[in-house]
């Protein structure tokens, strides 16, 4: 689904290396985490896979479905079935987040040469995916992600997800300033996705999430690398003792 | 002392030739207008070395002819038509009965101005001229004046109890050549509110002032949607003196436009009053845009907010001078004052004067001016869900827009605004 190799990105404005050296494979139908300590390049990875300007790749390829994505606009990238929820939602005052979704759905679709969707098709599709996600009608209607509580935002990101259907979902730090059940909402949204020809690359900092969203593998990242791959035991040993051991026995 | 200084004045027989004598009306509203007419003759007309004109060029408004400016088909969706209203409506500037409501509704008082200026109506022989001469100080309003001078056209409105419907004044071009001067008053008694909306281009040229009071807790909330034209020419003055606990709510909203001049002069005369001026527009090429606020504060515990954003493309010029005058003994003031230029390349100009003058102690008063691009996090979101560049950038310019129509007090109303303006977003990007 997803393949890094050797991925080296700076950034644009200063002689600043983030990413020196990625290498990084997710399987269709997986569940991927990435761990490390703050500041080890983990969002910066995922802003570069989808595009965000400001970086520049020096060496190394990312590909989705054999796709090379590193030349691609971001919303091309979008097209192909990448999505990424992001670490803080923006907001976008006067544009309803109804709007939005619709506007974002259906050009995707438009560019996939498949039909768009009408008022009403799009309407019921919303009205129950929003309803699993405890999203009210109000802030259906309310401007994207204007006065949103932290985990309403989340939870507007996970909608955003579901109706966009994606193949490749990179989630960054979703779980932070989630409650327990907020936590548990968001989760069971993930996990109604999960499919075999969908794969997830879930960024965190807490097996707690991961508790509900099961992965399959995980990544420690430290200075710009994946530095170890194991399977959920990784992320319990990260729990109990840091970093400190894994960056030690990796040095 | 008087300082003197020496100033060439202009001529203003072109401009006052232009627009004859009004006829004969009470001795009053007589006396009214040749003060007006001389003490234009004592100012000269507006030059651009003026101060108040350094950034924007007051030629096309004081010269003899406008300039042509060819109208546009109306809109397949009018503007506030969501909202019932009290329709009056000005063809090249000259009201049309035949177009219009009945000049009667709930809790209203309307007349023409010229009926009204031919009768002894007390409220307006104490507005007509007055709050307008008011304004001229600390800087002259040459424009006023000559509307004051010589307006036969527009209304003399007065809300005497919450009134519900809203009154409308539709403007509909005709003439590539006309050249409207539209003069109304507008008096909200003790307690009342009222809403006013104007949407249109007036006219070729046009020239429009308002003269408004709001006694002790009265309202006026005020949404004015100039038109689309682009090569009209727009003055328009709103003179505003507000009472004890009274609100003062004013939105302008602008599409296009080669030189629109929009003054703001609001006064406080009574304690815990509330005024809120904003404004916001968008436009590329020629477009130049300015907004001229001169907010007063003069009672105690008032609220004034100042809210301007300007959207510029390819070569368009934003101007704000915005000042908020606090006065000796006007304790307890909270003055706010934002405007932005949002710049969609590099090719554009935002020009903003802020100035705060303060003379109490107990006060709070910021401003702030800042021009720059699409915010780039934005846009990399919308991008980001597969919203192509040119409706992600839409969206932004609405975000960015947004500030200024949150300042409108009815949802509803603001709700219209949003729509008005991504439809016409659209229709822009598109063509
Ligand atoms: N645009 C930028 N300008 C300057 N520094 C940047 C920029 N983007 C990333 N960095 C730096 O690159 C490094 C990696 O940042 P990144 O946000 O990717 O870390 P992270 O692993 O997501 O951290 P966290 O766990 O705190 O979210 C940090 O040192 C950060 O300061
Ligand atoms: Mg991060």
């Amino acid at each position: 689904m997803l393949e890094i190799k050797n991925l080296h990105v700076k950034l644009e404005e200063e002689d600043k290396v983030i990413l020196k050296g990625v290498d990084l494979t997710v399987e269709a139908g997986k569940v991927h985490a990435i761990m490390g300590p703050n500041g080890s390049g983990k969002s910066t990875l995922s802003y570069v896979l989808a595009g965000r300007d400001g970086y520049e790749v020096t060496d190394g390829s990312a590909s989705l479905l054999g796709a090379d994505i590193l030349d691609m606009e971001p919303e091309e990238r979008a097209a192909e079935g990448l999505f990424l929820a992001f670490q803080y939602p923006v907001e976008i005052p006067g544009v309803g987040n109804m709007t939005f979704l619709r506007t974002a759905v259906n050009a995707q679709r438009k560019a996939r040469g498949e039909a768009e969707l009408t008022a009403g098709e799009f309407l019921k599709v919303v009205r129950e995916k929003a309803k699993s996600l405890k999203i009210d009608a109000e802030m259906l209607k309310r401007p994207v992600n204007v006065g949103f509580s932290g985990g309403e935002k989340k939870r507007n990101e996970i909608l955003q997800m579901a109706m966009l259907e994606p193949k490749m979902c990179i989630l960054d730090e979703t779980d932070s300033g989630l409650d327990v059940d907020a936590m548990k909402l968001v989760s069971d949204g993930v996990n109604a996705l999960r499919d075999e020809g969908r794969a997830f690359l879930v960024i965190t900092h807490y097996q707690r999430l991961l508790d509900h969203i099961k992965p399959d593998v995980v990544h420690i990242m430290a200075d710009g690398r994946i530095v170890k791959t194991g399977g959920p035991e990784l992320a319990m040993e990260v729990e109990q003792n840091g970093y400190a051991d894994i960056l030690a026995e990796v040095a | 002392m008087v300082s003197v200084k020496a100033k060439k004045l202009a001529p203003t027989d072109g401009m006052l030739s232009r627009h004859p004598a009004a006829p004969a009306a009470s001795g009053w509203a007589d006396a009214a207008r040749a003060s007006a007419r001389d003490r234009l003759a004592a100012v000269g007309a507006p030059q651009r070395r003026d101060e108040y004109w350094s950034f924007t060029n007051p030629a096309r408004l004081v010269s003899d002819q406008p300039m042509a400016a060819k109208p546009l088909a109306a809109q397949d969706t009018p503007v506030f038509g969501e909202t019932d209203a009290l329709v009056l409506t000005f063809v090249d500037g000259v009201f049309d009965p035949a177009q219009s409501d009945d000049l009667a509704g709930e809790g209203l008082e309307i007349q023409t101005l010229s009926d009204a200026l031919g009768t002894d109506i007390h409220w307006a022989k104490d507005l007509f001229g007055v709050l307008e001469e008011k304004g001229q100080t600390p800087v002259p309003r040459e424009l006023a004046m000559l509307n004051t001078a010589t307006a036969t056209q527009g209304f003399v409105v007065r809300a005497t109890q919450p009134v519900t419907r809203p009154v409308r004044f539709d403007y509909i071009q005709t003439s590539d050549t006309s050249d409207a001067v539209i003069r109304s008053l507008v008096k909200v008694d003790a307690g009342a509110t009222l809403t006013l909306l104007e949407s249109g281009t007036v006219a070729a040229r046009c020239n429009t002032v308002m003269e408004v009071d709001i006694a002790d807790g009265g309202e006026l909330h005020h949404v004015r949607v100039q038109g689309r034209a682009h090569d009209r020419q727009v003055f328009t003055a709103m003179f505003a003196r507000l009472g004890r606990e009274s609100v003062y709510k004013s939105f302008t909203l602008a599409m296009n436009g080669v030189l629109s001049r929009n003054e703001q002069v609001v006064e406080f005369t009574g304690d815990d009053a509330t005024a809120h001026v904003a404004g916001t527009c968008v436009g590329q090429g020629d477009f130049h845009h300015d907004d001229t606020v001169f907010v007063t504060h003069d009672a105690v515990n008032c609220e004034s907010r100042q809210v301007f954003k300007k959207v510029l493309k390819s070569g368009a010029t934003g101007v704000f001078q915005g000042k908020i005058l606090v006065k000796k003994g006007a304790q307890k003031t909270d003055g706010y004052q934002i405007s932005q230029g949002l710049l969609l390349d590099d090719e554009v100009n935002f020009l903003a004067k802020p100035e705060l003058e303060i003379y109490a102690d107990d006060v709070i008063c910021s401003h702030g001016s800042t021009s720059g691009g699409l915010d780039a996090t934005g846009l990399f979101y919308l991008l980001s869900r597969g919203v192509p560049r040119e409706a992600a950038t839409n969206m932004l310019v609405i975000a960015f827009m947004d500030e200024a129509v949150q300042e409108i007090a009815d949802e509803k109303l603001a709700d219209e605004m949003r729509t008005h303006i991504a439809g016409w977003l659209d229709r822009h990007s598109a063509g």
